[in-house]
């Protein structure tokens, strides 16, 4: 997947906010890429335009997302109808969500298994093949154990509530993986459960990927987590990529302000206990006053006169590693 | 010192910094076209209901047998082109046949008519005399029909403006009572909790069990008939709202359970509040704004309510005026045939629900996303 | 220190009772607290830290009196000496303590009455405790305000012009109103940003030193317990299952359930291999635990004994409290 220069905005009854503000990283098949940002930086809703599910009063201003599919076409997903039949062939087949919640998003009304199956036999009838109850059910049934649940032929015709915190997340991923999709949105799919339990989780979804050769988008703000579990970083400030690379040099060497401010600022096992963290000044401003200029100016320790008027552009500063800051491309603006 | 944090502001966000939330909901409100209009309709409504002699032409309760079944005369505001409003004389003349007086409208003659003449006596608020009247006869032995008049000769329109007098105040003050009832039975059934919310429960259920019309017959057979006007008056609107508050009460109820688990609730009691301090100034303030939208829209029910009961001769008895007992008028095909402009103060009981349920629909949609 | 705990809790108990069927009959208890003991010194944190359904937000609301506990003590030391059992206390009764004992909440954004401004939701333990003197409070909370470091103006603003940084700031604020000595801080810092989490954490490390206030810091999340605590408890279960000063407890944990936490916690160092060792299995219901040891079923080191008999918590080494039979012999990998 490519997305180049996506921009999102809301228009509220108080002003316009531009929720993803140009925003562009690549996605290659089987690669693990992490978003990582605080809120309000633009990640979920990035997520939520490349599936189309951006609801009113937001809308996709321009960009592209050019998303290549299972028979070698490539599809701006930015120019689809969001309930066209094109998109809803994508949704679930191609491109498969795991949200945050796993509770809201299962329906309370039916089993965990009726919905897997709803979903198996749609894209199926979608895809010209006819799949029939039992089995959709047999390969339910079978997901299920690929993703670790226990007693599986039993569990399928339980109810999301009747499950634990940790089933329900191996349940949403047992969903999102039904229809053998080539990227895995997981939208910080770790964060409402326990640390032994997101173990378990990311443990799941390392095996997983080796298994399908899944490509997975992962956004969490969880440092910790994109270490363990990505191999490409890209770190979103205020709906624009401040940096992205690969994760090591991300986390050894990096470029912008914000990313080393923001490893910095993070309390560890490791670190000194009971001495003050180094804290990024100021807050994040308010969603309708952005600053001028670069939108990290006002909270840089580093910033010059020009970051207050100038937008500066993302720019290679090593091997495969870019930035958008003056600091390393006095050439960057955008 | 704690690194100092400044808040970024700039002027849009200091004045939607400090609104309080009623300041919000105005603002929300007021892109709503439609809704501003119905709350202008509302406010002349009201004006009416404290001064409905201003707008009547005549005193309401003055009969003349002679004049009974006029048609609506209707205002004309320009007399070849200048500005001088005038009402057209009628010409009555008994048929030969049926010996009923038929009233012809003659656009020839003339009855001028002043904005803000003089006319009968009346007092303001029950405080001052005065005599004007925003629309009066230029010659004060010259009645003026404005929408005809009735059976027994009396001014439509004059009646029209002392019943929205009436049932204007029936709805708000019902409504008023039963929202009273409802928070506060519903207050103490969600937070109590406990026997107490299971009993007040069951009441409510049982209220809402029973067909209203079959209650509302029997407690207004039960009013005596010697009562004045004014106490049907306030018995009828007790007894609506007394049937009226229990979805009102479910509702607190259900907002009380939800609130009770709220941190800044445990705040305020780890603070010491009394309980009645945490009801009233704590967790009341969070909904009432959703209430003041319900009770909007409970208002048009009780004046359908009033209007129905006093239509069927159970509510409002003449000689108190009120739409529904001058629709009472229009009861039988004779009277509608002959006189159809009798129905208008059925127009009115229209304009003026159509009018409560967009302004209450307004502020629902308003107070509904404060915390954004 | 020889002077007497600020907070000693023994043996503190909270049961619910499971009712079913028609006449809603009594079945079964959930074991929420289980029987927790713990000292907290003047002057010092205590982190209480465990997984979700361990009790420890239970426990600390036990402690506050916002629930009942069902048995067990709370001995506090009040400011004049004396101490108090705060458990079997009417609501009543509990009033002039209300004043020492104030909470932090997790959630910042139902933490603050919406319809008041900052200087009302601030002022109001001011007001009720009687400083009705209206001068006097505004004055009060602009010097609570820039204590936590908002500027005094915003005393006229509501709490929706806040980011969730700032409401927590607001209600530590208003914590600290009343002058308490001890401060249960309840998740303060889970729902908010990775770097506002440290902003806050350093303010509450100041106020700490610079008012001399008493920390029970509530928390899901190691790292930022091992931040802030001076010594930490770590709950499972409705039960505590090891006790230590912090450096102890990280460098050496000895009980299997904290070096497993330990081990979970993902290092925000891609260089450093995901940790081997996943702890399997679910956490138990507290309405039906295992026999003998909570944690057995999920132990790498579970032997007989440990299926049938239940272990007390005893001291492994000094101010080291650990709840397993094996807790001297085991050889656990700390952070």
């Amino acid at each position: 997947m490519q997305v180049r220069d996506l921009r999102v905005t809301f228009g509220l009854d108080e002003g316009i906010v531009r929720a993803v503000d140009g925003t562009s990283f690549d996605v290659l098949p089987g690669q693990v890429v992490g978003i990582v940002g605080e809120s309000g930086c633009g990640k979920s809703v990035t997520m939520r335009a490349v599936l189309q599910l951006v609801d009113r009063p937001g809308r996709i201003d321009s960009g592209t997302i050019l998303f290549r599919r299972r028979d070698g076409a490539v599809v701006d997903l930015a120019r689809l109808p969001a309930r066209g039949a094109q998109m809803r062939a994508i949704r679930g087949a191609e491109i498969a969500l795991i949200p945050q919640e796993p509770m809201a998003a299962f329906s309370p009304v039916h089993t965990v298994g009726a919905q897997i199956i709803e979903a198996i036999r749609l894209h199926g009838a979608q895809q010209g093949r006819r799949v029939s109850g039992a089995e959709a059910r047999e390969t339910t049934v079978g997901l299920f154990r690929d993703v670790g649940i226990a007693m599986a032929e039993e569990r399928v015709d339980a109810y999301s509530w009747q499950l634990s915190g940790g089933l329900r997340q191996r349940a949403m991923i047992a969903m999102a993986l039904s229809c053998r999709p080539r990227l895995l949105i997981a939208d910080e799919p770790t964060t409402a459960i326990d640390v032994t339990t997101q173990a378990q989780v990311l443990e799941l979804l390392r095996e997983l990927r080796s298994k399908y050769n899944t490509a997975i988008i992962f956004i969490t703000h969880d440092l910790g987590v994109i270490a363990q579990m990505t191999s490409h970083v890209v770190v979103m400030y205020l709906g624009r990529v401040m940096e992205q690379g690969p994760v090591d040099q991300i986390f050894h060497a990096p470029a912008h302000p914000y990313t080393r401010a923001l490893l910095r600022s993070i309390p560890s096992l490791y670190g000194e206990a009971r001495t003050a963290l180094p804290v990024i000044s100021g807050s994040l401003p308010h969603p309708f006053n952005r600053p001028a200029g670069c939108p990290f100016h006002p909270r840089c320790p580093e910033a010059t006169a020009r970051c207050a008027t100038a937008l500066p552009k993302l720019m290679p500063v090593a091997d495969r590693q870019a930035a958008a800051c003056f600091l390393h491309s006095a050439a960057a603006e955008a | 010192m704690a690194a100092p944090d400044d808040g970024a502001g700039a002027l849009v966000e200091d004045r939607i910094a400090v609104a309080s939330n009623w300041k919000l909901i105005w603002w929300r409100f007021r892109r709503h076209r439609l809704a501003l209009v119905s709350a202008a309709v509302l406010i002349l409504l009201y004006i009416i209901v404290l001064v409905p002699d201003l707008f009547s032409t005549q005193n309401p309760e003055t009969t003349d047998a002679r004049q009974a079944f006029i048609p609506a005369q209707g205002l004309r505001l320009f007399d070849e082109g200048r500005l001088a409003p005038w009402v057209p004389a009628i010409v009555g003349k008994r048929d030969p046949v049926t010996l009923r007086m038929v009233w012809t409208v003659d656009p020839s003659r003339k009855v001028a008519v002043n904005f803000f003449g003089r006319g009968y006596s009346w007092r303001v608020l029950g405080l001052f005399e005065t005599n004007v009247h925003l629309i009066a006869s230029a010659d004060p032995k010259q009645r003026i029909f404005l929408l005809g008049s009735d059976r027994l000769g009396r001014d439509q329109w004059s009646r029209i403006m002392h019943g929205t007098q009436t049932s204007m105040t029936v709805g708000l003050v019902a409504v008023a009572l039963s929202t009273i009832f409802g928070v506060v039975l519903g207050g103490i059934s969600g937070y109590v909790g406990g026997k107490t919310d299971s009993v007040i429960q069951r009441v409510i259920e049982l209220l809402q069990s029973v067909p209203t019309i079959p209650i509302w017959l029997a407690l207004s057979a039960a009013l005596p008939r010697d009562w004045t006007p004014t106490q049907v008056f306030f018995a009828i609107t007790v007894i609506l709202s007394l049937v009226g508050w229990t979805t009102l009460g479910r509702e607190v109820r259900g907002r009380f359970l939800a609130l009770r688990e709220e941190d800044f609730v445990l705040a305020a009691r780890l603070a010491g509040c009394s309980r009645m301090r945490i009801i009233l100034r704590h967790m009341v303030p969070t909904f009432s704004s959703h209430i003041i939208a319900t009770a909007s829209l409970a208002i048009p029910v009780m004046i359908i309510n009033e209007t129905s009961l006093s239509f069927l001769g159970l509510g409002i008895r003449p000689p108190a005026i009120s739409w529904g007992v001058l629709l009472q008028e229009a009861q039988n095909i004779q009277t509608l045939a002959l006189a159809p402009w009798l129905l208008t103060p059925g127009l009115v009981v229209i304009v003026a629900v159509l009018a409560f349920n967009l302004v209450g629909d307004g502020l629902r949609d308003a107070s509904d996303p404060y915390a954004n | 220190m020889t002077a007497a705990p600020l907070l000693d809790v023994r043996n503190l108990q909270k049961f619910f009772p499971i009712s079913k069927g028609f006449m809603q009959r009594v079945v079964g208890q959930v074991r929420a607290v289980d029987g927790v003991d713990f000292t907290v010194n003047e002057g010092e944190t205590l982190g209480l830290v465990g997984e979700s359904g361990c009790g420890k937000t239970t426990a600390s609301r036990c402690i506050l009196r916002a629930i009942d506990p069902t048995g067990g003590q709370v001995l506090y030391r009040t400011r004049a000496g004396a101490v108090v059992d705060l458990a079997p206390l009417s609501q009543r009764a509990l009033a002039p303590f209300r004043a020492e004992i104030q909470m932090i909440f997790q959630d910042p954004f139902g933490s603050l009455n919406p319809r008041m401004t900052l200087l009302e939701n601030v002022g109001e333990p001011l007001l009720v405790g009687g400083m009705t003197n209206r001068r006097e409070r505004t004055e009060r909370v602009a010097e609570l305000l820039q204590l936590v470091g908002l500027r005094a103006e915003f005393m006229h603003r509501f709490p929706h012009a806040f980011s969730g940084g700032q409401r927590q700031r607001i209600g530590i604020a208003r914590a600290l109103s009343t002058n308490p000595r001890l401060v249960v801080a309840d998740e303060p810092v889970s729902a908010l940003d990775v770097s506002v989490q440290a902003q806050v954490l350093n303010l509450l490390l100041e106020l700490q030193d610079r008012l001399k206030l008493t920390f029970l810091f509530v928390a899901h999340d190691l790292s930022v317990v091992r931040h802030i605590s001076d010594r930490v408890a770590v709950m499972y279960v409705g039960q505590l299952v090891e006790l230590a000063p912090t450096a102890a407890l990280f460098s050496r944990p000895r009980h299997p359930y904290t070096a497993a936490l330990m081990r979970a916690v993902p290092v925000p160092d891609p260089r450093v291999p995901p940790g081997d060792g996943v702890l399997r299995g679910e956490v138990p219901s507290p309405a039906n635990p295992p026999s003998g040891c909570y944690f057995h079923p999920r132990c790498r080191f579970a032997q007989a004994i440990c299926t049938s008999e239940a272990p007390p918590l005893r001291e492994i080494a000094p101010g080291h409290m650990s709840r397993c039979h094996f807790a001297e012999g085991l050889e656990l990998a700390g952070a």
